[in-house]
Order: structure tokens, then C-alpha cells, then sequence
């Protein structure tokens, strides 16, 4: 595929994750709104960050004022999963590609378009990277800014139904390819049932979101990365 | 509200970029390591997992109408649907339930 069809793909790809980042972001405008940010403060955030539990806590803690150091600590921390992310996805490129493409590529690490672009066949084309992120971001940034401009106009009903978008979306991801490997099979179980744990069971409920992710994602890739190593034809599959 | 605003987001903003680009461009090389390798290849899966349940369960206005947004979600993923096809029918399938719920006040 040339690069403009790599994009036209990636893009498509990218449909479902911006009906699924609009429902979320516009919850974030409202919720800027209410702290008190304006409309150009507020899109700026989602432009620079595109991330979600990093900029909920972000606006928190500048609605009671933390220090710069206090919000530094808290970002790494939400996000420190994205550090996990990028490691999978540095293998996913290829090792002579023109080095500028990372840094664009690294905009767009989130959990949904990582889970997209990892998950595409073969290599990874920086092109469909920036189809998926082309349909995906504009989401992210014009549900926050209708969120913080027309908070009160959208109906809850529909802003509820999209809520789902994103995580069906996972599913399409990762079911197809347990279907055909046992061992992303157990993978995706071990993992569902982990977090089922932590959501449930006294004291690691407590643990946050993101070091929940982080938590069961090395756990349970390094169990299985012990048990079911990959072999050489898997690792060009992917 | 302390502080510059725009410090705030500034911070934000590099703190957050620096952990999605260096890892990216620091590791241009492949890594031989077979254990690396296997465990970096598990990582999307077990992350999406642990992201998607049970939250999947929460993302709606009801337990009910949730269930079967997933449901749909994993039969249409099973048959090898496109993800916007995935995506949208799970939202339908909420919507309508939620409506229903609403109409026959359950």
C-alpha cells in the first residue's frame, strides 16, 4: 500500500476511537468549565496532552492549586503506562525509518491509538499512524470544545451510549486475535480476570487506573512472555 | 486557583510528551531478547484487556443496557467485524436499551 492508502486506512481506523474520545472529552470541557478555565485554556490542554485520566487530575489539581512539582509527579505517574506502550510500539517500526516520524508518532500514543496501530498487520507505516490520529484527535479537541462551549445542549442519552465506543472498540482489537492464539487467549482472560480482582477486592481497589493497567499488563505479559515464548513466525505476523 | 495556568499546561503537556517519545526514540534498534520480545508482544493485549473489563460494565447509564453493549460487542468482534461496525452497533445496541428502559421504566 502507498502512503496516501496507508492513511485512508488508519483514518477509518480511527472513526470509532474519535466517537468514543468525543463522549469523553466533552465531559472534560464541562468539567474545565466548572473549575474555571476558559474555552482557549482548556482546548490547549487537550491539544498538548490527549490523554484522559491525566487531564482530569491536571484540572483538579490546578482548581486547588498544587505545585508545579506535585503535577509533574502526578502526569508521570498516570501516565507512566505510555512508556510501556511506546517500548511495544519502537518494535513495531522499522529501524531505519527517517527518526522525525517518532516524534509525530509519539504524539499520538494513547491507550486507543496504540491498540489500533500495534495491533495493524506487519510494519507499521508512520502514515496509518497519522490516519488513525487525523480522525482520532480532532474527536479529542472538538468534544472539549463543544463540552465547554455547549455543556448543557447535548442529550445525555446519546453522550451515555457513545461512552461505550471506546471500550467495543478494544474488543474488536484483541477478540479476533485470541480467536486464533491460545496463549493471547489466556493473555486477554488473565487479564480481565486481574482487573475484575482490583476492582472488586479490599485495599488494590484503592490502586488508581493507571497503575492498575500497569500492574496487570507486566504481570501478565511476563508470565506469559515466560510460559508461551513467541517464536520467530509470530514476531513477523505482527 | 495558584499558579500560572499556562505553566500548568505546559508542564502537563512536556511531562506526558516525554514519556509517549522517548522510549520511541531512544529504542530504534530491535531488541534481540527473546523473553523482551514475547513480553512486548503481550502488552497490547493485556493492557486493552485490563482496560475494557469489567470498566466496560460502568461506561453507561446502566448495568443492563452495558451487558448488552458488550455482548454485541463480542459476538460482532468474533465474526470478524470491522471496528467502526464493532463500535457503532454496541452504541446503537446501548441507546435502544436505554430508551426502552426509560419507556417501560424499569
Amino acid at each position: 500500500m502507498n502512503q496516501i492508502e496507508q492513511w485512508k486506512s488508519g483514518f477509518k481506523d480511527g472513526i470509532p476511537i474519535c466517537l468514543g474520545y468525543f463522549a469523553v472529552s466533552f465531559t472534560f470541557g464541562i468539567k474545565a468549565g466548572i473549575v474555571g478555565l476558559t474555552v482557549f485554556q482548556t482546548v490547549l490542554i487537550s491539544v498538548t496532552n490527549v490523554t484522559s485520566a491525566g487531564q482530569f487530575a491536571g484540572i483538579d489539581m490546578i482548581a486547588y492549586g498544587a505545585s508545579y512539582m506535585e503535577m509533574a509527579l502526578a502526569q508521570l505517574v498516570l501516565n507512566i503506562r505510555y512508556c510501556l506502550m511506546s517500548c511495544s510500539l519502537s518494535q513495531k517500526l522499522e529501524s531505519n525509518l527517517f527518526p522525525v516520524h517518532r516524534f509525530f508518532i509519539a504524539y499520538g500514543v494513547t491507550d486507543e491509538i496504540f491498540g489500533v496501530t500495534i495491533c495493524h498487520d506487519g510494519k507499521l507505516n508512520p502514515y496509518y499512524s497519522y490516519g488513525v490520529m487525523s480522525s482520532a484527535v480532532p474527536g479529542w479537541i472538538f468534544g472539549t470544545f463543544f463540552g465547554i462551549v455547549f455543556g448543557n445542549i447535548m442529550p445525555v442519552s446519546v453522550l451515555n451510549a457513545l461512552g461505550i465506543a471506546i471500550y467495543a472498540m478494544f474488543i474488536a482489537i484483541i477478540i479476533p486475535k485470541a480467536k486464533e492464539s491460545k496463549s493471547v487467549r489466556l493473555v486477554v482472560l488473565g487479564a480481565m480476570v486481574c482487573s475484575m480482582a482490583f476492582y472488586t477486592l479490599p485495599i488494590i481497589k484503592q490502586v488508581s487506573a493507571g497503575f492498575r493497567t500497569i500492574i496487570i499488563t507486566v504481570l501478565i505479559a511476563g508470565i506469559a512472555a515466560w510460559l508461551c515464548p513467541i517464536n520467530e513466525e509470530n514476531t513477523n505476523e505482527r | 486557583m495558584k499558579g500560572n495556568i499556562y505553566i500548568y499546561i505546559l508542564v502537563m503537556a512536556a511531562v506526558t510528551y516525554l514519556i509517549r517519545a522517548l522510549p520511541l526514540t531512544l529504542l530504534n534498534k530491535e531488541i534481540k531478547n527473546r523473553y523482551i520480545k514475547s513480553f512486548l508482544y503481550y502488552v497490547p493485549y493485556a493492557t486493552l484487556a485490563a482496560m475494557t473489563f469489567p470498566v466496560i460494565l460502568f461506561s453507561t447509564a446502566s448495568t443492563i443496557s452495558a451487558i448488552l453493549g458488550f455482548a454485541t460487542a463480542l459476538l460482532l468482534a468474533y465474526k470478524g467485524k470491522s471496528l467502526i461496525t464493532v463500535a457503532i452497533c454496541a452504541c446503537a445496541v446501548v441507546f435502544v436499551v436505554e430508551r426502552l428502559i426509560v419507556l417501560f421504566n424499569f
